[in-house]
């Protein structure tokens, strides 16, 4: 069977693209990564009038066929049919912002120059008229010598003219290689010239962009409007959370139930129960607040608000030697250092983006929550400190706080040394405000949450239940002064780690509970909770919250140093293997494990050590 | 007209929300970023207006280039000359 023809979605960034794309393939998409870089592939079906489908490619947001970025150099070679494992293009879709006209021409120009078969989608015609701008489209064609069709993706106008002009377009359906021409120098102006004769009219619009940068990017309103912003996504994350949490809680211990009910006391009950429900439960719970942080970044990204933020941190980026670019992967990192590494990719300057890499895994994300929230609940008291601010929060805050020092002083100790050189530079488009679109908001919040919940079907469950069997077997012998986990095999490995960890103030149980960690941080917390439910030796104890169980068998200085661990350490197996990914080889990751490791180790030893002296 | 004159003032200099014509780039200073300057819509003869600076050290620069707002860094808007655009 014949592969459905490819049609590559091309185009600057900012042109509504991704809208356009998820306007034409709806939720039919996949997300993969282009082999041996580290580009993401996002393919969809769309079908055509005449039942035929092809394969809609949605290729990175590109300033030119000259590439400055791994992004741009994949565009560049999808567009002319040389890269690796994927067919050369049957049809090219340019999308071009119709209120930026003279300036989107540019790359348009230099993809019609290359001779394929191509349609204009001039897009956001709606944004265009708010800036009373009326453009020909016809006249527009005319001189661009391609068919153009009038979009408005967010609302879903012209699509069926555009997939009539695809129709078209793939009619021959061959696919074609060309080459690149070297760069011509007057295509800007030629881009120019095109966009004035295409312009009808042009009259003041009514500078929305304009009157809200007024005040967004005032040097006093801005900063503290940034503030407030961050101030209500963090709150929000938590406040928002507690009812949706509650569910899950509930639900899961509906689902134990029915499951002990159903099945006889024995090896499978146990397995269910203590490993699989227990262990994947205590994960899922953070769904929620994943999702709340996520929705927010999605927001502020979709409106164009990010950009301004990464404007008006850049300045302080530039202190530690990064870029206002460099804020929005990490800001992403709070979530997960996952998406945050490989939102990298649009910093052009190596050594910036290296350095981000490395330090994202710094910024708090999501997976150390339950263990900064278990903690906390069992040894920070919960009173006040101050008129509406408790002590578990203030604590809390302040291992956000820890996280953000230390990652900035480890970007400018890593931008002094491994990745030495001069400061990239930072120019960046701050788009136009746009109301975000809900449909594409809740395909993004899915995508997060099914990414989210495979893992926790996969490498959590997996990494659980792997425990609970090493944690389980072999069965300690009636009489023997061990604990059941003290005696299993997992026991005894972790006995071998505890003479690492013993200095900095760790028992058994943690070093037992480092190791799946690995898988990913949160599994700590199902892991302590995996061995306390084996150990348990009745059931009222086995029911006894986790956290009351904590309270009584850890000290405080063990407490905190544990905290303090979590801060620093690489502690998930996914993150280094991005880091592989994003700066092909294992010599940075390698580095990045050692590095923050080292720190962690630090860190806690530090803090232990001193909270004994104190006599904590 | 003055050599001074017709040299400009450097755009990290040029008053803001004041609409002026970038009359030299000084495309070697900026080295790496001088493509993607280019790319940015930044020429010779194209209208340009500062329009806000970040809230420390007056830097980066955002200025309005066509009908896009781009923001550069001080350093990056000290290599180009514009002059104000005749009333």
């Amino acid at each position: 069977m014949k592969a459905a023809p490819l049609v590559a979605l091309v185009g600057n960034p900012n042109a509504g693209k991704s809208s356009l794309f998820n306007a034409l393939t709806g939720a039919r998409q996949k997300v993969a990564n282009y082999p041996g870089v580290t580009v993401e592939r996002r393919s969809g079906r769309l079908v055509l009038g005449d039942g035929r489908p092809v394969e809609l490619v949605d290729l990175p947001g590109t300033y030119s066929l000259h590439p400055a970025s791994p992004d741009e150099a994949v565009t560049r070679d999808v567009v002319i049919g040389r890269q690796q494992g994927e067919q050369p293009p049957a049809a090219l879709v340019i999308v071009v912002d119709a209120s930026n006209l003279d300036h989107h021409l540019r790359f348009a120009i230099e993809l019609i120059g290359l001779g394929l078969p191509t349609v204009v989608a001039l897009n956001m015609v709606d944004l265009a008229a708010r800036d009373g701008l009326t453009i020909d489209a016809g006249r527009l064609s005319a001189l661009l010598g391609v068919p153009v069709v009038e979009t408005v993706a967010v609302r879903r106008r012209g699509l069926d003219d555009l997939r009539a002009e695809v129709e078209r377009l793939v009619e021959r359906d061959q696919a074609h290689v060309v080459t690149v021409p070297p760069e011509d120098p007057g295509v800007a102006a030629r881009a120019r010239l095109v966009a004035r004769d295409a312009i009808q009219s042009e009259r003041a619009g009514r500078h929305v962009t304009r009157a809200i940068d007024g005040l967004v990017l005032s040097p006093f309103a801005g900063p503290l409007i940034l503030a407030a912003i961050l101030f209500v996504m963090f709150q929000a994350v938590f406040a928002w959370s507690e009812a949706p949490i509650g569910w899950i809680e509930g639900g899961m211990e509906l689902l134990a139930g029915a499951v002990s009910s159903f099945l006889p006391d024995g090896f499978l009950r146990n397995l269910l129960v203590e490993g699989v429900i227990n262990g994947v439960g205590s994960v899922v719970v953070f769904l929620p607040q994943i999702l709340i942080l996520f929705l927010f970044i999605l927001v502020l990204e979709a409106a164009g608000y990010m950009a301004r933020a990464a404007f008006m941190m850049d300045r302080l980026m530039a202190g530690v030697g990064l870029s206002g670019r460099a804020f929005i992967p990490l800001l992403s990192s709070f979530a997960c250092a996952i998406p945050g590494i490989m939102a990298t990719r649009t910093i052009d300057n190596p050594r910036d983006r290296l350095t981000t890499i490395l330090i994202a895994p710094l910024m708090t994300c999501s997976a150390r929550l339950p263990v900064y929230t278990l903690i906390i609940a069992a040894f920070i008291p919960a009173r006040s400190v101050g008129p509406g601010i408790g002590l578990q929060g203030l604590v809390l805050f302040g291992l956000y706080v820890v996280g953000i020092v230390g990652a900035m002083l480890a970007a400018l100790l890593i931008r002094r040394t491994v990745a030495r050189g001069a400061a990239g530079g930072f120019m960046m488009e701050l788009p136009k405000y746009q109301l975000p679109r809900l449909g594409d908001l809740a395909l993004g919040l899915w995508q997060r949450a099914w990414m989210f919940l495979r893992r926790a079907g996969t490498i959590i469950m997996f990494s659980t239940v792997l425990l609970w069997l090493l944690a389980s077997f072999p069965r300690v012998p009636e009489g023997s002064p061990m604990t059941q986990s003290e005696y299993s095999v997992a026991g005894r490995i972790a006995s071998g780690i505890e003479h690492v960890v013993r200095p900095i103030g760790f028992n058994h149980e943690i070093a037992l509970a480092l190791i799946p960690a690995m898988a990913a941080r949160e599994v700590a917390v199902s892991a302590i909770a995996t061995v306390y439910a084996i150990d348990a030796p009745d059931e009222e104890t086995a029911t006894l919250a986790l956290g009351e169980r904590l309270a009584g068998r850890w000290s405080l200085p063990t407490a905190l140093a544990f905290l303090m661990w979590f801060v620093f350490a690489p502690q998930c197996i996914s993150t280094i293997a991005v880091t592989r990914r994003e700066t092909n080889g294992w010599k940075w990751p390698t580095f990045m494990v050692v590095y923050l490791f080292g720190l962690a180790y630090l860190a806690a030893g530090a803090t232990y050590w001193s909270a004994v002296a104190l006599g904590l | 007209m003055s050599e001074a004159a017709e040299a400009g003032l450097r755009l990290d200099e040029f008053p803001l929300k004041t609409v002026g014509v970038i009359n030299r780039i000084d495309w070697d200073l900026l080295g790496e970023g001088a493509r993607r300057l280019r790319e940015l819509g930044f020429a010779e003869g194209v209208e340009v207006e500062p329009l806000h600076r970040g809230f420390i050290g007056r830097d980066p620069l955002a200025c309005r280039i066509g009908r896009m707002t781009i923001a550069i860094r001080r350093v990056q808007a000290a290599a180009i000359r514009v002059s104000p655009t005749p009333a």
